[in-house]
């Protein structure tokens, strides 16, 4: 199991193009991000719990990966609970914190949206392959093959950076400046090693980019694929339900009156 | 890994192999002063397999990268003269050479095996249902027999390097060029990568060149030596046992390894009763791996004692776990299991577990020289970087400067004082980093593979210092997979076992 080649169980969502999941996260979010209200938010989510229990991932990956984001709503639906903008009825005051009708409301309206908007995204990358997007951005998206599989490759460095990081540390203890110092000390402790860091990944980049171009990568001379990235029927009907959530998330939130265009 | 493969590919294609010929021919890389190349005659046949030998700076892998076309264009560099493959410019022959270079880290491009190898043949534009059975069969040729979605993260180095070749056999070019591709791995890779390479060229009759300080690996494969002179062209050209023997003394001379004038072992005086400075007992090793609390044990079992004036060398397959066992010892790992203990006299009133000391207190005990010695360079300017050890001792700024002074004009760094410690060659480097452990005078020398990629003059010098470091009494630990520095120097052997490689690879997230 590593970044690059996670260990992604055979499922339906697996399968689909990286390219089409990409645009359901975009559609779901751009929709949700239009208005901040609870309605169709709430309605998003409703609509996606139902679809995330084919999302191909154990019960343990789904809480490990999607942790994050049931941390980060209930904080940012209370903070806004407690400091968001008052309107409406006086539902309780301590001090100068005061909880009214609107910014109950409001709270509740973010926490969802971000439960709404982090999950299928993070459902829909967890299942993605960083070699498959790559493909798919390239191939159907057709996006610059050098700027797409620079990525990729540079993506590859990063592993190696905690390794890097790791010696780093070692060396500065064995070189007598591994503690001590107090703040000042762990400032420059964090700092120098991340310099050399980057010295070092900067010069393996370019040993990398030398190893590719010897290998007749970055011409302007086309390219094959070795992977071929379909869109298939499967993925049409994927984005067809990332609209049809949209939709229904907006529609009812028109009928129920609590839509509030944010560019109005 | 076996030597077979469960899939017999189909013979590859015999290849049209490249020519080579370079009329005056020379390169200065932009913002340099001097010529990397000047003035090289040279005339290489079709499937000719050449060894090319030169002093470090002679300007080998300038060379090597041009004829890969990989040196840039006009704003890189000033090139004088031609450099033609088959009678067209080596930049625009794209696809008739591949190279090889030295890092294995660096070369690897996509996640997967299979991936990596078709990477070449993708940007060459070969149709996909061609791709598959090219790139089955470079992986069947250089002896890699693993499945195609195997990550690349998981390969040792000397596996890595075979991928990097099959990547290039996979392009099917009619030259190949190698750049040092075994000075990083150990002697069991260093044979896979070569036979790997023999097999490949016998198949395809492809013209060769390898750049290699350690001669013996090549000498019985290539036809012919080049010997490119610093001064520009070329010192000397013919036949591999010819050159090798009239030019022997010039070569050793310039850091190669000529088998038949093998470097001096230093002489060595064994201090009496040598006083432990650390015991192993039962002791278990391993790393914490990234996001977790516990380490995972690569090593147990380990009993050793490290005594004062004693070298002990620390062997064993990759991945056995040597480096981290020698870590332990250093006191910058903490001990996985078992106890490791300094003795009342080493650690001098302080806890007897080294991992507990603090980082001050290591500098006067146990000093690493790490494997790779850009990790522990610290300041911008050699001078700088030596004088940390000793400010950080608090030693008076007289004594500071006495000892560095010192220590560069002993290891030959005097003329560096004010260079940044990153853009010295690699036997600088090397040089410099165990400079900067001795800076502390402490009186336990760890080491990591202090012998990798070193030229037999580095290789030389570093010997003959750490036997006078020995003779003082200072106790020696050094990671090693190099037979000549353990049969120069070693007191004492730890063999450690060969563990499953497969848990062990590093570069995975």
């Amino acid at each position: 199991m590593s970044l690059l080649t996670p260990a992604i169980r055979p499922s339906v969502v697996a399968r689909l193009n990286p390219v089409a999941k990409l645009a359901v996260a975009l559609i779901v979010s751009c929709a949700l991000l239009l208005s901040i209200d609870w309605v169709s938010a709430g309605v998003a989510l409703l609509l996606e719990a139902v679809l995330l229990l084919w999302c191909g991932l154990s019960a343990r990956q789904f809480w490990l990966r999607t942790a994050p984001v049931w941390i980060a709503a209930p904080l940012a639906s209370i903070t806004t609970i407690l400091y968001g903008e008052d309107s409406g009825a006086l539902l309780g005051q301590v001090g100068f914190i005061s909880v009214t009708e609107g910014s109950a409301q409001l709270g509740l309206a973010i926490g969802l949206r971000v439960l709404a908007i982090g999950l299928p995204g993070i459902v829909l990358l967890a299942t993605t392959d960083p070699t498959d997007l790559a493909d798919g951005l390239a191939q159907v998206l057709r996006l610059p093959s050098r700027f797409v599989l620079g990525g990729l490759a540079g993506l590859r460095l990063v592993g190696m950076f905690i390794e890097d990081w790791h010696s780093l540390t070692l060396a500065r203890r064995a070189r007598g400046v591994g503690d001590g110092g107090g703040v000042q000390g762990a400032a420059r402790r964090f700092f120098g090693p991340a310099f050399s860091l980057l010295v070092i990944s900067v010069r393996r980049g370019s040993k990398l980019a030398t190893a590719m171009e010897a290998r007749g990568f970055g011409s302007d001379a086309p390219r094959t694929w070795a992977r071929p990235s379909r869109v298939r029927p499967a993925d049409a009907v994927l984005v067809g339900i990332g609209l049809a959530i949209a939709g229904i998330a907006i529609g009812v939130a028109v009928w129920a009156e609590t839509w509030s265009f944010v560019l109005a | 890994m076996p030597e077979t493969s469960p899939f017999t590919p189909a013979p590859g294609p015999k290849i049209r192999a490249a020519q080579i010929h370079a009329r005056d021919w020379g390169w200065r890389h932009a913002g340099r002063h001097n010529q990397a190349v000047s003035r090289l005659d040279l005339h290489i046949e079709p499937g000719e397999r050449v060894l090319l030998l030169g002093a470090s700076g002679a300007g080998k892998s300038t060379l090597m990268h041009a004829l890969a076309g990989v040196l840039g264009d006009a704003e890189d560099g000033d090139e004088t003269g031609s450099l033609l493959i088959d009678g067209r410019r080596a930049a625009e022959a794209r696809g008739r050479v591949g190279l090889v270079l030295q890092d294995p880290d660096s070369q690897v491009v996509l996640a997967r095996v299979g991936d990596d190898v078709a990477f070449g043949c993708e940007n060459l534009a070969v149709p996909r249902a061609e791709i598959w059975p090219r790139v089955r069969r470079a992986l069947a040729e250089v002896g890699l027999d693993l499945p195609l979605d195997h990550p690349t993260s998981r390969l040792s180095g000397g596996q890595k390097q075979r991928l990097a070749l099959a990547g290039v056999l996979a392009m099917q070019p009619g030259l190949l060029l190698l750049d040092e591709p075994t000075a990083n791995l150990d002697p069991a890779g260093v044979i896979d990568v070569r036979d790997a390479v023999v097999r490949s060229l016998d198949q395809s009759g492809a013209t060769f060149v390898v750049i290699e300080h350690r001669v013996e690996v090549w000498q019985d494969i290539v036809d012919r030596v080049i010997v490119l002179d610093a001064a520009g062209g070329v010192l000397a050209d013919g036949a591999t046992r010819e050159i090798l023997s009239s030019q022997a003394e010039r070569l050793a001379q310039a850091g190669v390894w000529v088998p038949a004038l093998p470097p001096r072992f230093p002489t060595r005086h064994p201090i009496g009763h040598p006083q432990t400075l650390l015991r192993a007992e039962a002791l278990a090793v391993g790393r914490v791996p990234f996001g977790r609390r516990t380490a995972s044990v690569i090593a147990d079992a380990i009993t050793l004692d490290v005594r004062a004036g004693t070298a002990t060398v620390l062997t064993g397959p990759n991945g056995a776990g040597k480096s981290t066992l020698a870590l332990t010892l250093a006191g910058l790992l903490a001990p996985a299991g078992g106890a490791l203990r300094a003795s009342d006299g080493f650690a001098a009133g302080i806890n007897p577990q080294p991992h507990r000391w603090r980082s001050k207190q290591l500098l006067t005990r146990i000093g690493t020289v790490f494997q790779d010695p850009e990790h522990q360079f610290l300041a911008a300017t050699v001078r700088d970087d030596l004088l940390i050890g000793p400010r950080a001792l608090g030693l008076s700024p007289a004594e500071q400067t006495s000892r560095v002074d010192e220590l560069m004009r002993r290891l030959r760094l005097d003329h560096l004082a004010d260079a940044n410690p990153f853009t010295l060659s690699g036997g600088e480097k090397r040089r410099m980093s165990v400079a900067t452990v001795l800076a502390t005078r402490p009186r336990l020398l760890v080491l990591d593979e202090p012998t990798f990629g070193q030229d037999s003059r580095t290789w030389q010098e570093l010997l003959i210092l750490l036997a006078e470091l020995l003779d003082e009494g200072i106790a020696l630990i050094a990671v090693t997979h190099d037979a000549q520095f353990v049969s120069a120097l070693a007191d004492e052997e730890y063999r450690l076992g060969l563990p499953d490689p497969i848990t062990l690879a590093t570069g995975a997230l």
